[in-house]
């Protein structure tokens, strides 16, 4: 059974939105999405100051098994990446809620009303099988 | 839902993640495939392979129908329990299946062959010997479950679970030797010291019956269990071919870096295959080889990726990776490719998105 945390938001490609209290958010990946993935070995990240489109790929996570798209769950700016995960990617499988997050952005106004509730995630995982 | 192995209810409480491999449902991994890697190279893991197919040959012409049936020379089998890897090719030099034969004494050789090509191997076994006119028992041991123990530790935890009498000479066998044993219940095993890791260990081919009771001890004895994922790593890392990757039906051994397994000598040894393998090489070779790659850049090379061999009268030629994986213990990816023979080894290929030097 995957991990969903009930004070995060979600985006049906399984990502997952931290809001930060300075009006910004932090991205990961999910439970469900790391355990689908299998061991990670490699994160490509945006640059910092790259503009994101909600829906659009924005970074590469690359596992034993597959590569994989992470689609921005927002539209906004990118602030900073989790630098520890060029030498660490095992972080996201480890700890996908924490130390695993993987970028921080500026939202653009209005462009998280779309995502999903802890509980709405949940019903997808279940949707999927998962 | 696929076939299960005699193990199958071991997995699920192990909370494996199980996948389809030639019919199979097989673990993958039980948690992190790099992390069993890693156990394999450092201690001891085992594998459950009993999906894979034992065939007995017996009979008195078995040692002439498998000098003919096989690439390799089972006349280089002299001592009982002496294993030879060879491949089982068809007419026109295509690889039907690899696999290991062990001279278990006169009259009597054991078979390993691959899960997916079981029954047509088993079938193309049957109808030489039949075409062949040979009176021979070709017999499918799907009584008998394999676990595979690999690592530098595997041999003594498995050692320590055999009757103290047993002990000894099983630790004494020479790599790529089997021998039958007693168990401690009293059925009889066959332990051979081969594998496909790279690692030194034991393959353990016992009743299915007792499989999990073994699969306990060894668990109980610190072993870990390791799925699949975990054992294409390692064979990649040890340079092994994997049947169905990296040569099949379409393919011959010669382009499949196997030329060392296919036995030309004697020469009056007449196998399948021969006759096609004999063309090939009179016209100078095959016009493409297996070789090993290692990714400079980072990333991972993944199955049926095109590589491009610069340089080759100016012309690019295209290649094509067979075998591609992250190597835990190089902490970059490696993988084989097929490529045209006049590319150099040491060289550097490009491919779509990725450098990738070659390794002999």
């Amino acid at each position: 059974m995957s991990q969903v945390p009930a004070d995060l938001r979600y985006a049906k490609s399984h990502e997952w939105v931290r809001n930060l209290p300075d009006g910004s958010v932090e991205i990961g990946i999910t439970d469900h999405a790391q355990h689908a993935l299998g061991d990670l070995v490699f994160v490509e990240l945006p640059e910092v100051g790259r503009a994101l489109e909600a829906g659009a790929a924005c970074a590469v996570v690359e596992s034993v098994k597959a590569a994989s798209d992470v689609y921005s769950p927002v539209s906004g700016t990118v602030l900073a990446v989790n630098e520890a995960l060029a030498g660490t990617p095992e972080l996201i499988n480890q700890e996908c809620y924490g130390r695993g997050w993987m970028m921080r952005v500026q939202p653009a106004a209005g462009s998280a009303a779309e995502l999903l509730g802890a509980d709405a995630y949940t019903a997808e995982l279940a949707a999927i099988g998962g | 839902m696929g076939r299960r192995t005699p193990l199958y209810q071991q997995h699920f409480a192990l909370g494996a993640r199980t996948v389809d491999f030639g019919g199979w449902d097989m673990p993958v991994h039980y948690g992190s495939q790099i992390e069993e890697h890693h156990r394999v190279r450092r201690d001891a893991g085992m594998f459950d392979v009993s999906h894979m197919c034992v065939i007995d040959v017996h009979g008195k012409s078995a040692r002439a129908f498998l000098a003919r049936l096989l690439a390799n020379d089972v006349g280089k089998l002299r001592q009982a329990g002496k294993a030879l890897y060879s491949c089982l090719l068809d007419e026109s030099g295509g690889v039907i299946d690899d696999l290991i034969v062990y001279l278990m004494h006169d009259h009597f050789f054991r078979i390993v062959v691959n899960a997916g090509t079981r029954d047509g191997d088993l079938a193309w076994m049957r109808a030489r010997a039949s075409e062949w006119d040979l009176a021979l028992d070709i017999l499918e041991r799907s009584d008998l479950a394999m676990i595979a123990v690999q690592g530098p530790e595997a041999r003594a935890k498995v050692a320590a679970l055999l009757p103290e009498v047993e002990r000894s000479s099983v630790l004494a066998q020479e790599a790529f030797f089997g021998r039958e044993c007693a168990s401690t219940s009293g059925s009889r095993w066959f332990v051979a010291r081969t594998g496909y890791t790279g690692e030194d260990g034991f393959e353990v081919m016992l009743p299915d019956r007792e499989a999990a009771d073994l699969w306990q001890a060894l668990l109980a004895a610190g072993v870990a269990p390791c799925g699949l994922g975990a054992r294409d790593t390692l064979r990649l890392e040890a340079g092994m071919n994997l049947y169905g990757n990296d040569m099949d039906r379409t393919r011959n051994p010669l382009e499949s870096g196997l030329a060392w397994t296919v036995a030309f000598e004697p020469a009056e040894r007449d196998f399948v295959g021969r006759g096609a393998l004999e063309n090939i090489r009179k016209q100078g070779g095959p016009p493409l080889k297996l070789v090993g790659l290692v990714l400079e850049d980072r990333g991972v090379l993944r199955s049926h990726q095109k590589v491009v061999v610069p340089g080759v009268d100016a012309v690019q030629v295209g290649g094509e990776v067979t075998s591609g994986t992250f190597s835990p213990t190089l902490e970059r990816s490696i993988g084989f490719a097929r490529v045209p023979r006049a590319a150099s080894t040491s060289q550097t290929f490009a491919s779509p998105c990725r450098q990738a030097a070659v390794r002999a």
